[in-house]
């Protein structure tokens, strides 16, 4: 029987869509199926079963609970990301010491081993929860809910995601934050955002780091613009060095400017 | 490397909506922006399904091209990846097609 609709299709085809169709049939059945009920042709010992399912529906539909959650909440989550170390736990230890008196801030913790980035942010001064996620090379929806509900985080915090560090993986998957940000040091060199165009596109910040070696490397800021504008348009773009204090302030302006608001 | 956690997601999400039964075909789309490379996915399968009801199943992975919609001028057109930009210079456009991961249809003996 068609499962969306009931039909009595002699058993070969169910249809599982779920993009919410009607009952309209607008769809195409396999194996014949749509030219009339009960006329299939279909081999009698095989059967194709239309699912159209997206790949990653089941953490999408966690990382909507975890936004909505969120959202209830009055809470703020943003989904750090960048390759291995361009600086994220640094510029998140700098975040908390500075902001301690101002802001409630707890991390999620993201590495495949060790809990060596926890205890750094745990010795700033942050509350934190590591996961790691041993073979796999990002964090998904699932293990941040579980980090959520270890943290119970108070009503008009922010909680900010280290992913693995990683520019390809944690680009696919949602975690349920309201901003993506992607790191980016200037020893990484500027073509960045062109090499890895997935995870730069769907960013809402990009911050470029250690400005502070700008004079030592070559990377040409401009450039570096120039092709983030044309990989997303949308995307804001800051400099700041954690190390000399350069540009961090504009960083501790859009986390304030990101809360929601009372209520 | 995320390949194996889409090919592992695929696997769980055939095994859980066809109980039961051997799978013998899967179909896949794998559109030109996702950033999923179909030759990982193919090499991921055979491991993935190892002693599951989808081992020895084919895959047949479908690769829609990339198409988008300029909201600014309307115009239709294939955009020059990575960058996203319609040919008037707007960059304020509607991927149509080709941002899709989704599991098409199973073969069920």
């Amino acid at each position: 029987m068609c499962a969306t609709c009931g039909c009595a299709g002699d058993g070969a085809v169910i249809h599982l869509d779920d993009h919410g169709h009607g009952h309209g049939h607008g769809h195409e059945h396999d194996n014949g199926h749509e030219r009339s009920h009960g006329q299939l042709i279909a081999p009698a010992d095989s059967r194709t079963i239309t699912l159209q399912r997206k790949v990653l529906a089941k953490n999408d539909d966690i990382a909507q609970r975890n936004r909505d959650w969120l959202a209830e909440c009055g809470v703020f989550m943003l989904n750090l990301m960048s390759s291995p170390g361009a600086g994220k736990t640094t510029l998140l230890e700098h975040t908390g010491k500075d902001l301690a008196d101002r802001l409630s801030i707890a991390v999620i913790e993201g590495d495949q081993e060790t809990t060596l980035d926890a205890g750094r942010i745990r010795a700033a001064g942050i509350r934190v929860v590591q996961i790691n996620t041993g073979a796999g090379c990002h964090l998904d929806a699932e293990m941040v809910a579980r980090a959520l509900t270890a943290i119970d985080p108070a009503r008009g915090s922010i909680v900010i995601i280290e992913n693995v560090g990683n520019l390809v993986c944690p680009a696919l998957f949602d975690l349920g934050e309201a901003s993506r940000v992607v790191l980016a040091s200037v020893t990484e060199g500027a073509d960045k955002p062109m090499k890895y165009p997935v995870m730069f596109r769907q960013a809402d910040l990009v911050v470029v780091s250690k400005t502070d070696l700008l004079p030592y490397v070559d990377f040409d800021l401009e450039r570096y613009a120039a092709d983030m504008a044309r990989i997303s348009p949308a995307a804001r773009l800051m400099q700041l060095s954690a190390v000399s204090g350069e540009g961090m302030n504009q960083w501790y302006d859009w986390l304030r400017l990101s809360l929601p608001g009372p209520g | 490397m995320h390949e194996l956690g889409i090919t592992e997601a695929v696997v769980a999400t055939v095994t859980e909506r066809v109980p039961g039964g051997r799978v013998t075909a899967v179909r896949l789309e794998i559109g030109a922006l996702t950033g999923v490379v179909a030759d990982s996915v193919r090499f991921c399968f055979d491991l993935v399904t190892e002693g599951t009801n989808l081992e020895g199943a084919a895959l047949e992975i479908e690769e829609p091209a990339a198409r988008c919609r300029c909201r600014d001028c309307g115009a239709e057109f294939a955009p020059d990846w990575p960058i996203v930009v319609c040919p008037c210079g707007s960059a304020d456009v509607a991927v149509l097609a080709g941002n899709d991961l989704r599991i098409l249809s199973v073969q069920v003996a």
